[in-house]
């Protein structure tokens, strides 16, 4: 069964993830994945833990625009809706 | 070796069976899919057992896209994460371009090239995570080389080896290879008939058509740690028939 995913657990789960996919340095909201050094593979990856979650599904249009980790959160969460 | 299984599609006899009696030798639990031949897969996996593997017959036709999702569901729960992915369901509906209707074309590429697309897309994603995997894509000769009479075959295996190539750079830098392998004319099920009068064998510096069991056996190979550092590339077993 997925978690609820409130704005709380999203954020929490996507740090982590993000940590654990090596990301340089500290994670924030307003982080964007290039200070991050997070490559498309790394977002590949963090889609898999996302749909492990929380059952939320992003495919390649969704994710191509996105800029920050705050971004990520926000599509998931509106998505789980 | 890592801890999961490998999946051998359309694996209830010829090369995929093959396939995945090498790959339970080594350890991998198996899953031999198949989509008609209830009876052939049964008995794949009976034979990996008595020979002290594991292994379990899936039902699945892969062209049906639904049911590949289904398909990762059922071998996953039963032996964990599929590590090592065999793309061989395979179909032939040969004919002269002109004359080649277009279910005929559509099936092929379907069922050669597209259902291997989504074994692998769902297959990845587990691989990454595991930073460990194999991708091997049963292609032909017949997607390097023409022959004429299978437009359709050629086009699937050439794009399969397309395919193979780019998926492989993409997943590179996680520890997931991926390869295709390019048999030549193998006496198979599906190759019945292929070999009659016309003179093929004899254009085989081999003299002779190949065995399931010597393409599996390029298969394991691909399929294992030794062969880590391999990716990207087809390895073609064809008694020289290209070279």
């Amino acid at each position: 069964m997925p978690a609820q995913a409130t704005a709380e657990s999203v954020e929490e789960v996507i740090f982590k993830g993000l940590t654990e996919l090596g990301a340089e340095g500290e994670v924030a909201r307003d982080s964007t994945f290039e200070q991050l050094d997070v490559d498309s593979l790394d977002l590949v990856e963090l889609a898999q833990i996302i749909d492990d979650e929380f059952g939320v599904e992003l495919q390649g249009e969704d994710v191509k625009d996105l800029r920050t980790v705050g971004d990520v959160i926000d599509l998931v969460v509106a998505r789980s809706q | 070796m890592p801890e999961g299984c490998a999946l051998v599609t359309g694996s209830a006899r010829g090369i995929g069976a093959a396939s995945a009696k090498e790959l339970a030798e080594v350890g991998w639990p198996v899953a031999i899919n198949y989509r008609s031949d209830s009876e052939g897969a049964e008995g794949v996996a009976a034979a990996i057992g008595e020979a002290g593997g594991q292994a379990a017959a899936v039902q699945a036709d892969v062209c049906d896209r639904d049911a590949v999702g289904e398909l990762f569901r059922s071998v996953e729960e039963r032996f964990g994460p599929v590590l090592v992915v065999v793309n061989n369901a395979g179909v032939r509906a040969d004919g002269l371009a002109p004359q080649l209707g277009d279910d005929e074309w559509e099936r092929v590429l379907e069922t050669n090239l597209s259902a291997a697309f989504r074994v692998t897309r769902r297959a990845l994603k587990p691989m990454l995570r595991a930073r460990f995997g194999r991708v091997i894509n049963i292609a032909s000769v017949v997607g390097q080389r023409a022959n004429a009479g299978q437009a359709n075959y050629a086009a699937s295996k050439a794009g399969l080896i397309g395919f193979t190539k780019t998926v492989a750079v993409e997943v590179a830098r996680r520890g997931v290879t991926v390869n295709a392998v390019a048999p030549g004319f193998v006496e198979t099920q599906l190759t019945e008939g292929v070999g009659n009068g016309n003179g093929l064998v004899d254009a085989i510096p081999a003299r002779r058509p190949g065995t399931p069991e010597e393409v599996a056996s390029c298969v394991r190979f691909l399929a294992s740690e030794e062969a880590s550092y391999v990716t990207g590339t087809t390895l073609t077993v064809d008694g020289g028939l290209s070279a």
